[in-house]
């Protein structure tokens, strides 16, 4: 499956009347780029998309839109050439969606052989990984935008990939800081037992080490998959999750790990104590959120929801900011080509405005991008992480995640 | 603690500075946006008292007075309008056909016509100020926010804080003819008052882009550092400069500082306390006074031109943004 996106509306619009036609005839030829306007140089960007199966969220406003992070591409898309008009740059952008159990390295091999030097990966991090070794050496520059493993930005670290998807590190250090600062410091800690849900713990245990947080009680929450919604409605659950939480050594906040979402949002308002909840569910971390208006984010969110009709959510704004950081790259080095590119977006003279109050950068030494962290409820942004008087002897924004002296990652 | 202290100086040095000053300064009437209280604040340049407190539209920022005097536009940035606001009645008498979410304005030389950015369309829309028509709307990058007047009238300058240009614009044929690549998020623009420079602020990146008019090219790019600061603090918004070209003065939002830069040598020479999140700056028609918004502090910071010293914090309306001064 594959769909073309492209600067100019009317342009668009005859592609899609066309390119079913070109694609029973040359079924390669919806992957080329387009042929530059006079004089501009053309710039492909792929978004590379595998299809996972998910469960269906607890709540239906958390059901993932369709176009979830295309559309921060696409917009980001309009952004660059808005720009481009000035500087002579033409921005496409292509889309290869894989199928659960498809093929996702034929996928990126179509996008490389056809002159897509940037692309967007929305994977799992072993699809993110095979993707990556499979193009190691060749011109092609991936950009994580869903996968947030802390392995992918350690031991499993690729020199061709640049993450702009926070890891759950940084979001557990942001979440960690924000309860410290408000002196919450007792934390009960309930875990689901899926291995996401393990490696989110093992965030908030890292997190709780750093920053002064003491987990008071730890307990798993044996809960399977059910379905989502029965007939017999929420009476069970109003007295199951007081039960569970029942008999705790006093503590001020419960961290919740459970990031399938088999019980947590059921946790707020219902534990035995009357305690806020923070982690996967209630009060969480995250890169961006619909409400968030500082720092100009008011004119994004305003120009995404006019685009995609709808609100802007995180998965967008990873996007949103690989793309932006492809468009900066040409922008400033007035080239379109690969390595100068992306020499330019790894390097110190690179600063992106991202609506966060300071430019946005990558590390050095694990290719993530640092960005402040937003902390919110589900209506309102309650907090932006790093937090005042965490200090680090060069950036505060790096005393989330993974800094320099604790890296594993060779970059090869 | 250090602001504190500081700002307590301040409001004591702000007494005598004032009770020693021998001439009676000439009473300018200052106008202050409040984007969060919805309001205008009029405050007198001589006693620094308020006078008034209006009531406008939602979000107020960038204000400018018509070149009679007469009127205050007033972008109200939330009700997608430019308000006009009497100054001697008090009363908004009109509006103009902005676009949406407008957020800084500026005037023709003449006095018309009236150039706004419309963050949100990537347009400058050009409005008739007598007939109250959009007359032209250019496009230009992405989020134009500053907007700059040549003194003679025939460029016209729009930032745009995605993009990262300054955009120069031909007033007579509305075509842009050029477009210089600053710093990240340019917020704010300004040329000289002998038209030989432009000077642009870049929020994120921490710079100010002094740029030649004629050439467009940056003749240098000016960044700061404050001892007990950290560099992602430090973002540039208003800039203004004197009009003999001597010192400009930089407003630093949460550095919660205004530098003084020598506009000869382009190089930082102090660095003023002022109050919390500093947006905007200008001066009295004579030069002897700044007046800077404070939008995180609620009060207004007024500057002594001469002597470099910060004379008085007067409480305004909450989130002070924009600043304009009548000119007698």
């Amino acid at each position: 499956m594959s769909r073309k996106r492209c600067p100019s509306a009317v342009l668009s619009l005859l592609l899609l009347l066309f390119v079913p036609l070109l694609a029973l005839a040359e079924p390669s030829s919806a992957e080329q780029p387009e042929p530059p306007a006079a004089g501009f140089a053309t710039i492909a960007i792929g978004y590379l998309k595998q299809e996972v199966k998910r469960p269906l969220p607890l709540s239906r406003l958390n059901v993932e839109p369709e176009d979830l992070g295309l559309a921060g591409a696409e917009i980001a898309l309009k952004d660059n050439n808005t720009t481009g008009r000035f500087t002579k740059q033409q921005f496409t952008l292509d889309v290869e969606t894989v199928p659960v159990g498809g093929d996702a390295v034929a996928a990126l091999q179509k996008l490389a052989e056809s002159g897509h030097h940037f692309v967007l990966v929305d994977a799992p991090a072993d699809t993110l990984l095979r993707l990556s070794d499979s193009v190691k050496g060749k011109d092609v520059l991936l950009f994580n935008v869903r996968a947030e493993d802390v392995r992918l930005r350690q031991e499993d670290c690729r020199a061709n990939v640049l993450h702009t998807a926070p890891d759950r590190a940084m979001l557990a250090d942001a979440l960690a800081q924000y309860l410290v600062w408000k002196k919450w410091q007792r934390w009960f800690v309930v875990k689901g037992a899926f291995p996401e849900d393990l490696a989110f713990l093992d965030a908030v245990h890292r997190s709780a080490k750093r920053f002064g947080g003491n987990v008071v009680e730890e307990r798993e929450y044996k809960g399977t998959l059910e379905a989502r919604r029965t007939d017999s409605g929420q009476q069970q659950i109003q007295q199951q999750m007081p039960m569970f939480t029942q008999g705790v050594p006093d503590y001020d906040v419960l961290i919740v790990a459970d990031e399938r979402e088999v019980f947590g949002p059921y946790l707020p308002y219902r534990t035995w104590d009357p305690r806020p909840v923070a982690g996967t569910a209630g009060l969480k971390a995250m890169s961006w959120h619909p409400a968030h208006e500082q720092w100009g984010a008011t004119q994004m969110q305003n120009r995404f929801q006019r685009f995609a009709k709808r609100f802007m959510l995180p998965l967008d704004y990873q996007a949103w900011l690989a793309v932006r950081a492809v468009g900066e790259g040409a922008t400033r080095t007035g080239s379109a080509e690969l390595a100068p590119l992306a020499a330019y977006i790894r390097g110190d003279q690179f600063d992106l405005a991202a609506f966060k109050g300071q430019k946005v950068t990558f590390r050095k030494w694990d290719g993530q991008l640092r960005q402040p962290i937003i902390i919110a409820g589900p209506d309102l942004p309650v907090s932006m992480s790093p937090q005042q008087g965490f200090l680090h002897q060069h950036a505060e924004v790096d005393t989330l995640g993974i800094d320099e002296p604790e890296s594993k990652c060779k970059l090869q | 603690m250090e602001i504190k202290a500081a700002r307590l100086a301040v409001a004591m040095a702000a007494s005598i500075g004032l009770a020693a000053a021998s001439t009676p300064a000439a009473a300018y009437t200052v106008y202050i946006s409040n984007e969060k209280g919805n309001s205008i604040t009029v405050l007198d340049s001589a006693t620094l008292e308020v006078k008034a407190t209006i009531p406008v539209g939602q979000r107020p920022r960038g204000i400018m007075l018509t070149k009679d005097g007469k009127q205050l536009l007033v972008c109200a940035s939330d009700d997608d309008t430019v308000q006009m606001l009497d100054v001697a009645t008090r009363e908004i008498v009109g509006e103009l056909p902005s676009g949406p979410d407008p957020e800084q304005l500026n005037l023709h030389p003449s006095g018309n016509p009236v150039y706004v950015a419309n963050e949100d369309d990537a347009l400058m829309t050009v409005i008739d100020l007598a007939e109250r028509k959009v007359v032209a709307e250019v496009p230009v990058g992405v989020e134009p926010e500053g907007v700059a007047v040549s003194p003679d009238g025939k460029t016209l300058i729009a930032t745009s804080e995605t993009s990262n240009m300054a955009h120069f614009i031909d007033t007579g044929t509305y075509e842009v003819v050029d477009n210089v690549l600053v710093g990240s998020r340019p917020r704010f623009a300004e040329f000289t008052a002998d038209g030989s420079q432009l000077w642009v602020t870049s929020e994120v990146a921490g710079t100010v882009s002094v740029i030649d008019a004629k050439t467009r090219k940056i003749i240098k790019s000016i960044g700061f550092a404050i001892p007990g600061v950290q560099p992602e603090q430090i973002q540039p918004v208003g800039v203004r400069v004197t009009k003999d070209g001597t010192r400009a003065f930089v407003a630093l939002g949460p550095a919660n500082r205004v530098a003084v830069i020598d506009a000869k040598k382009l190089e930082v020479e102090k660095y003023l306390l002022v109050g919390q999140r500093v947006w905007q700056l200008a001066f009295t028609p004579d030069d002897s006074l700044l007046f800077v918004t404070n939008g995180n502090s609620n009060d207004v910071s007024v500057i002594d031109v001469s002597r470099l010293k910060v004379v008085k914090s007067v409480p305004v309306g909450d989130a002070p943004w924009g600043v304009a001064i009548s000119q007698q």
